[in-house]
């Protein structure tokens, strides 16, 4: 099979998954009960998607291959193609989504198998897939724009996955509703581009990209960076993203997690050399991505909503990431996205697997006849579940380290080279890259210790629900904790891809040297080849730096909760008083929207929108529907009902239209 | 007894009956009126040398066609309409739409004789004519059509049978 | 000896015309379909002058299917005209007027 066929059929194979678990589960009753039929398949249709992607990153041989499917839509000088890419970054990003993606269906068919919506939910990951790999492999920003939101629609669709609880529903219309307002400006961008460029295709905008007036490119970065913000989860868009947690867990792994609030990430990346010409635009992203990152770390001590901590902490690394990209430093904002996605989506499943055992307490509880309502997702009721869930606890464990910055996990090595990087960049003058340093390394430290808690919180310490002595929660099925194994041995040999220069002899690392230079900044770059011998000394502290906050965030959390529990948080409570409040209270971004925005809207369509839409949208069609009654009523004499009548009114036809032809 | 004579004879035979079917009171005269013009369209199509389309014309029309006529009249057994009506709008609209539709082919007749061979020549349309060029054209270049046909007819019969099929009263 | 193909075209709209008449004026829907076979066969005349005319023999086959459908329009319609008959026990046309106003 050549390569432009394997990439079709890495492409379809989801959406034929999804077709076919959907159509025939929705006509089909009895092919629902069939669980592990379906799971299989909907596996299937993502792991051999995986094998094609290894398949062609043996084969690849440094050029971009581009695959026109077919045209879709061709008007005026304007044609978009369905074409599909094949190059460095999205085969990189390619690899991520179908990998850890088929991990997460594996997962899915232990977490789910209680499930009645089974069938309706692989069908639905799937056609996740199939969108999140139109958003990478797209050749135009047309395709990716269509898997952009497409992978909004499926997000929409799992949060609300259980959609009788009316929280749900309005947690997936908020992830909607805020994902549009991004959407927007990403549809501006491309508005722009193409009244310039006149294609959308990404060969011709990273070509033509410097020929563009200074004020346009800044635009077009800016609105890139609006809608990246939107779907990655930055200030101000942020807030669907922690709410969001109300759809199963496997889907908070994976798509908001692991792949698609990477999405905003991949776009910079891919417009990266349309970025580097935005200096101030980037000054701005760098800025936000801090601004962001320490913002959710402060949000996420305060947490104890299992997922809410992970949620915010994903919110953080996703400000990390944007950090990276502000500084130019592309290959290691997709570095980051993807030891993210080993660790994160492993602390996902893990906290999964802990619900899942917390809700057997639930219903053990239950049984017994006992009047309490257990929230399984609450940190306060766990405790000392290592015992139980020996599995989860480790793996859990595991990515905890890694996303801290244990020294040599893989969260360290991605960490680190986005610290060094900003350093770097600040020294060779950039005075913002400084802040957004301090910034990072401050909420290094956070990191390292909100995770420490909340593994402490859940797993070490007495068991804190009612009557633990008689009833405790089991370990997981293999189904689930399989993927939870591999992804923990990926979250600590994930950062060997990417060595920082001084270990891997002052090279570039791995994931630079494939993605190519110009994903690294051109400023940077040029400052270390002139500094190299002290570079290397700097770069040597920097890690030891890194690793050191990390060690004392971590050891620090391990010491206080492991000797209060619980308690702890109030002792914080106390000793930050204001600033805790805040923290607590998420900055009150969900209150000042409320007020800023929703109410006000809400009242404007109260006060005008209805007897706009009662007096002038009714008025009028019903004016419409009165006008056509009126005209028919004249005009239905006409219809005799004599079936000569109508002969002779066809004559009359003929009679005119051969007047026509003779005469014409 | 030249061509003419004969196109002449034929003519007015197939005018007259037409009018005759138009004219008669009773279906079946009209049925009958119609037949004879039928039979007079067949002898046109042999001083065209169309022998093959004179044949079915006979077979088609005035055998099958007619007969089915002929049958559902009597069948139906109507007493024949009054044929007396009212004058109204519709006579007078008819009459000068009908009028102004002669004006118009004949007027096309008489000005684009240049399209055409202005005759039809007996000699030389014998080939064009015959049963095997006839046969040979309608099994190969129109074969496809032909078959449609076939289901046509297959699905008028189908319809025809319930159209007329007698609802049992359940 | 020859006779101009004009005069079959003048004798085709002659019969056509009388068919518009039929159709236009008769009341009993049988007579209506007789004139609109009639209708086809003045069609059909002009159709073979031409074919014969210009020697080509696609105008015949043409003649063939209009036969053909003829015959196919002429069983559906007696059919009808069966099937309304039963309900109104009439063929006069003035009395099908389901679709008056």
């Amino acid at each position: 099979m050549n390569i432009d066929s394997l990439v079709l059929l890495a492409i379809a194979l989801p959406l034929m998954g999804a077709a076919f678990n959907g159509l025939v589960g929705l006509f089909a009753p009895g092919y629902r009960s069939n669980k592990t039929l379906i799971g299989t398949l909907g596996t299937l249709c993502v792991a051999i998607p995986f094998a094609i992607g290894v398949l062609l990153f043996i084969q690849f041989d440094h050029d971009a291959h581009i695959t026109r499917a077919f045209t879709w839509m061709s008007a005026g000088d304007f044609t978009a193609d369905f074409g599909y890419r094949v190059d460095q970054l999205s085969l990189l990003m390619m690899l991520i989504v179908t990998g850890v993606g088929a991990l997460i269906h594996i997962y899915s068919i232990g977490y789910m198998r209680d499930d009645p919506g089974f069938w309706k939910f692989f069908a639905y990951l799937n056609l996740f897939i199939f969108a999140m790999l139109n958003l990478v492999l797209g050749d135009n920003l047309l395709v990716l724009f269509l898997g952009w939101e497409g992978v909004g629609l499926c997000s929409y669709l799992l949060i609300g996955f259980w959609f009788t609880d009316l929280k749900n529903s309005e947690a997936a219309n908020k992830a909607f509703i805020v994902n549009r307002i991004g959407d927007f400006a990403f549809l501006l961008a491309m508005f722009i581009l193409f009244k310039d460029l006149g294609s959308l295709d990404f060969d011709v905008i990273l070509a033509g990209g410097a020929s563009l007036a200074p004020a346009t490119i800044n635009w077009v970065v800016f609105l890139l960076f609006i809608g990246a913000t939107g779907k990655s989860a930055q200030i101000p868009l942020f807030v669907w993203l922690p709410d969001a947690m109300a759809g199963p867990t496997p889907v908070s792994a994976l798509i908001h997690a692991a792949t698609m609030v990477t999405s905003g990430l991949y776009l910079l990346a891919r417009m990266s050399s349309l970025v580097l010409l935005a200096p101030g635009v980037m000054t701005f992203i760098a800025i936000i991505g801090a601004l962001t990152a320490i913002m959710a770390a402060t949000i996420a001590i305060t947490q104890n909503d299992i997922k809410r901590v992970l949620a915010y902490s994903t919110v953080s690394q996703l400000g990390f990431m944007f950090m990276a990209a502000g500084v130019g430093a592309f290959f290691v904002a997709i570095f980051h996205v993807m030891t993210h996605a080993f660790f994160k989506g492993c602390l996902f499943l893990g906290s999964g697997s802990v619900i899942h055992g917390m809700h057997e307490v639930e219903h053990q509880l239950e049984e017994e006849g006992h009047e309490v309502h257990l929230d399984p997702q609450d940190m306060r009721t766990m405790g000392g579940l290592r015992k139980y869930m020996p599995a989860t606890s480790i793996t859990y464990l595991i990515s905890t380290l890694a996303i801290a910055g244990f020294p040599l996990m893989s969260g360290f090595f991605s960490k680190d080279e986005i610290l060094f990087k900003a350093f770097e960049y600040g020294y060779s003058g950039n005075g913002y890259a400084w802040f957004v340093w301090v910034v990072g390394i401050i909420t290094a430290l956070l990191t390292a210790f909100y995770m420490m808690r909340s593994y402490v919180l859940t797993f070490r310490g007495k068991e804190r629900w009612p009557n633990a002595d008689r009833i405790h929660p089991h370990e997981s099925p293999a189904s689930m904790t399989g993927p939870l194994w591999a992804l923990a041995v990926l979250a600590i040999v994930g950062g060997f891809l990417g060595l920082p220069g001084v270990i891997a002899h002052g090279d570039l690392n791995w994931i630079h040297h494939w993605l190519g230079a110009p994903y690294g900044g051109p400023v940077a770059e040029a400052v270390v080849a002139e500094h190299e011998a002290s570079f290397i000394v700097v770069e040597w502290i920097l890690l030891i730096l890194g690793g050191v906050i990390a060690l004392v965030g971590l050891g620090y959390a391990w010491r206080v909760y492991n000797r209060d529990g619980i308690e702890f948080d109030q002792k914080l409570a106390i000793d930050f008083r204001g600033l805790y409040t805040t923290w607590a209270n998420k900055y009150y971004w969900d209150e000042g929207y409320d007020k800023a925005v929703v109410k006000p809207v809400l009242g404007l369509a109260r006060r005008v929108m209805d007897p706009f839409d009662r007096y002038i949208v009714d008025g009028l069609v019903n004016g419409l529907g009165s006008m056509v009654r009126a005209f028919s009523s004249l005009f239905k004499y006409l219809q005799t009902g004599v079936v000569q009548n109508y002969a002779v009114a066809i004559l009359f036809g003929v009679v005119l239209l051969l007047g026509l032809i003779i005469f014409g | 007894m030249t061509p003419q004579f004969l196109f002449f004879c034929l003519a007015i035979v197939a005018i007259t009956a037409a009018l005759g079917m138009l004219i008669a009171r009773s279906p079946v005269s009209s049925a009958l009126w119609l037949i004879l013009n039928l039979f007079c369209v067949a002898g046109l199509y042999l001083t065209m040398n169309a022998q093959f389309l004179a044949v079915v014309q006979v077979l088609v029309y005035a055998g099958a066609i007619m007969v089915l006529f002929l049958f559902v009249i009597m069948l139906l057994n109507v007493a024949a309409l009054p044929s007396v009506r009212d004058i109204d709008w519709r006579l007078g609209v008819g009459f000068v739409l009908g009028v102004a539709l002669l004006a118009q082919l004949s007027y096309a007749i008489a000005s684009s004789t240049d399209l055409m061979p202005a005759e039809v020549s007996l000699e030389s349309t014998v080939a064009t004519g015959s049963v095997e060029v006839v046969a040979k054209e309608l099994f190969t270049r129109f074969a496809m059509p032909l078959e449609m046909i076939g289901v046509l007819l297959l699905a008028a019969t189908i319809g025809a049978v319930l159209l007329a099929r007698r609802v049992s009263p359940k | 000896m020859e006779i101009p193909v004009d005069w079959y075209l003048a004798l085709s709209a002659i019969l056509f015309l009388l068919g518009v008449i039929g159709v236009l004026f008769r009341r009993n829907v049988i007579i209506i379909l007789m004139s609109i076979e009639l209708m086809l066969n003045a069609v059909n005349i002009s159709l073979v002058a031409l074919s014969q005319a210009t020697g080509d023999v696609s105008g015949q086959i043409l003649v063939f299917f209009v036969m053909s459908v003829a015959a196919a329009e002429a069983a559906v319609g007696l059919a009808i005209v069966i099937a309304i008959f039963r309900n109104k026990l009439s063929v006069d046309v003035n009395d099908f007027n389901l679709f008056k106003h």
